[in-house]
Parts: C-alpha cells; structure tokens; sequence
C-alpha cells in the first residue's frame, strides 16, 4: 500500500476500527465466562477423575496426561466425556 | 412500599458516587422522600461529592452497632428538602458492615422514605455484595471500555444468582444499564464502544447515557451533585435517567455527535 492509499484509508477511516475489536473480544470472553457461572465445574470432578484412573490403572498402564474427565453443558443435557489416550503397545497385567 | 436501588459497577471509577448523588438529589427533586447510603466502607466519599463531609458526625457503623439512632446519623442534603445522606464509616473495618445490620437499617428506612439509594464500593468482595444484597433494583454503571463492561457482566451475574431476591427465589432484581463518560465523537470514529454494543453485550435495558464533561469535575470540585449545574449536558442527562426511572418516555439524548461546520460542509453523518 502506497502511503498515498494509506493516507487516503486514513481520512475515509478505513482502518481496522478498534472499538470493533473491543466488541468481538468481549463477546467471545464473556460467553465463556457466563457458560462457567453458576455451572461452575462441579466439586466431585477431581475426585471423580482420581477413581476412575485408579479403576483404569488396574487393567491399563496409562499416563496421567492422557487421562481426561470433562463435563460439557448443553441446553437439554450434559455430557461427561471421558477421554483416554491408550499406549501404542497396551501393557494389559 | 420503598424501593432500594444499587448503584453498582464492579470496576472502580466508572461514576457509582456520581450517579448516586445525582440519581438521588434527581428523585428528591422530585418529590420523593429519598436517601442515599454510602456502602465503601473505609473510603468513603459520597459525603464530599454530596459536600456535607464536614457535617458528619455518626456514620452506618455508629447505627449498626446500636451506639445512635439513625436519626442521628442522617445528614439532611443542603440542595434537596427531600434527600439524606446515611455516610459509611471512614476509620472501621469494612467486615463491621454485616447483612443483620443493614437489613435492620433498610426496615426502618422503609417506613418513612420512598427510594433508598445505596451507593456500592467497587469490586465483588463483601462491602459491594452487602450494598447489592437487598436491592429491588440495580443501576449498573458501566464505560464504553473493555474491563468496565466485562465487570459490569460479572456484576449482572451475582445479581441473579447471589442477591436476595435470587436467593429468596422472588422477582429476580430489576436491571438499568447506564453508560457513562460517552464521548459520541470517538464512537463515530470508531474509537470507542457504542451504546448499542454494550447493550447488546449486556442485554439489559437501558435507562440512560450520561455524556463525558468536564462538568463531572467541576461538580466534585464544588460538593455539588452534577445533576444541579446550570446549563450542563451532564445534568440534564441526569435528570432524563430520573425521569425515566420514574416511567417517563424520554427520547435518549446526547448519544449522537453534535454536528460542527466542517462536518456539515463535508457531508459527513
């Protein structure tokens, strides 16, 4: 852009406005901290996670890294995703 | 039946004082038996902006605590036949402010005034949520900025999930959007969030827009409320939020750029 267009976008106020920006970030932050309000990530997840891992460990040897316990919310319904990531060679006892 | 308003914002500095001065001088003027509590605990500063601060004598402490009555404590408002000001206490501890005793103020105020102002310190902690807990409605003051309108969101939150009336399960708080320190010049050049962004961020109603002035200053400055200064777009956008508030249908004013010469001449909007 030649500094002539640039000076041209300058006057038209074609540059990128940032008042639009500050709206597109707010509307992005805030619907992920309005879907964690008050459906806050319940108490017994942790707990939840630590058992399951211990029932798993029984039969798999897996990471901790590659073990995750996640509750997603819906409108009707709630999801809880249990995601294990298995060992290429699975070490069964 | 009373009504207790919250004039709140979460971020510090976006005009709560401000607006419970005007907002309360606005509803004595008009007739309505009012007042206004400072709830910031320890920083208090509604009595300067009131200009009675060298007549406090007793603040919400000394009442709570059973040491006066309120009666007391209240400080009548210089301008305003119908306006008092109960101050907070500038040397306490801000946990001294709990829910029994302001509940317990708030009934007694209830059987002789029309609307109880409660001008909220900024933040979340408990001398914000003691100034929200009770309230029927709420004033949320909020900039045309990032960080104003994202507190004032978390605001709105605690409001329907922690105020009593969401706790009681009973009509959830009545919600007024206000936006404050507006420069329409910077919002057509893009350069600052418009009324219309904001609102449709926060989905709450509007209930007024109160132009950037260096007026605001010359107010603090005097112990005036902004709602008295002659000639002041601040005041008179005041006194529409009043009228409004009190079911008035008044056209939003002072949103859009007062239009100069240049502008004119170039065809601009």
């Amino acid at each position: 852009m030649s500094m002539i267009d640039g000076l041209i976008d300058y006057l038209r106020g074609n540059e990128k406005k940032t008042a639009v920006v500050a709206k597109e970030r707010l509307q992005i932050i805030l619907a992920h901290e309005r879907a964690g309000r008050g459906t806050a990530t319940p108490d017994y997840l942790p707990a939840l996670q630590e058992e399951l891992m211990a029932v798993i460990a029984k039969y798999i040897h897996v990471d901790r890294d590659s073990f995750k316990v996640q509750l997603e919310k819906h409108d009707q319904y709630d999801v809880l995703e249990l995601n294990i990531t298995l060992p290429d060679k699975m070490n069964a006892r | 039946m009373a009504k207790v308003i919250v004039v709140t914002s979460g971020k510090g500095g976006v005009g709560k004082t401000t607006t419970s001065a005007s907002f309360s001088s606005g509803l004595a003027m008009r007739g309505n038996k009012t007042v206004v509590i400072d709830f910031d605990v320890g920083l208090r500063n509604l009595d300067l902006i009131m200009g009675c601060e060298r007549r406090v004598v007793y603040d919400i402490i000394n009442v709570i605590n059973g040491e006066v009555s309120l009666k007391q404590a209240l400080i009548k408002d210089k301008n305003c036949d119908n306006l008092f000001i109960l101050p907070a206490s500038q040397t306490r501890d801000k946990d001294a402010l709990n829910l029994e005793g302001v509940e317990r103020i708030l009934d007694e105020l209830k059987e002789s005034f029309d609307y109880i102002v409660c001008d909220s310190p900024a933040g979340i902690e408990s001398g914000a949520f003691t100034a929200m807990y009770f309230a029927d409605e709420a004033l949320v003051v909020t900039n045309p900025e990032v960080s104003s309108v994202r507190d004032s969101d978390r605001i709105l939150g605690i409001l329907a999930a922690k105020s009593k009336r969401a706790v009681e399960g009973l009509e959830p708080v009545k919600e007024h959007l206000l936006v404050t320190r507006y420069d329409p010049k910077r919002v057509n050049s893009g350069a600052m969030l418009s009324v219309v962004d904001i609102q449709e961020i926060l989905r709450i109603p509007l209930l007024g827009v109160i132009p950037e002035s260096e007026s605001v200053l010359q107010a603090s400055n005097s112990g005036t409320p902004a709602i008295h200064l002659e000639k002041s777009d601040v005041a008179e956008a005041y006194r529409d939020v009043v009228g409004r508030f009190m079911g008035e249908d008044l056209p939003m004013r002072f949103i859009n750029e007062k239009a100069g010469f240049f502008k004119r001449l170039l065809g601009g909007n």
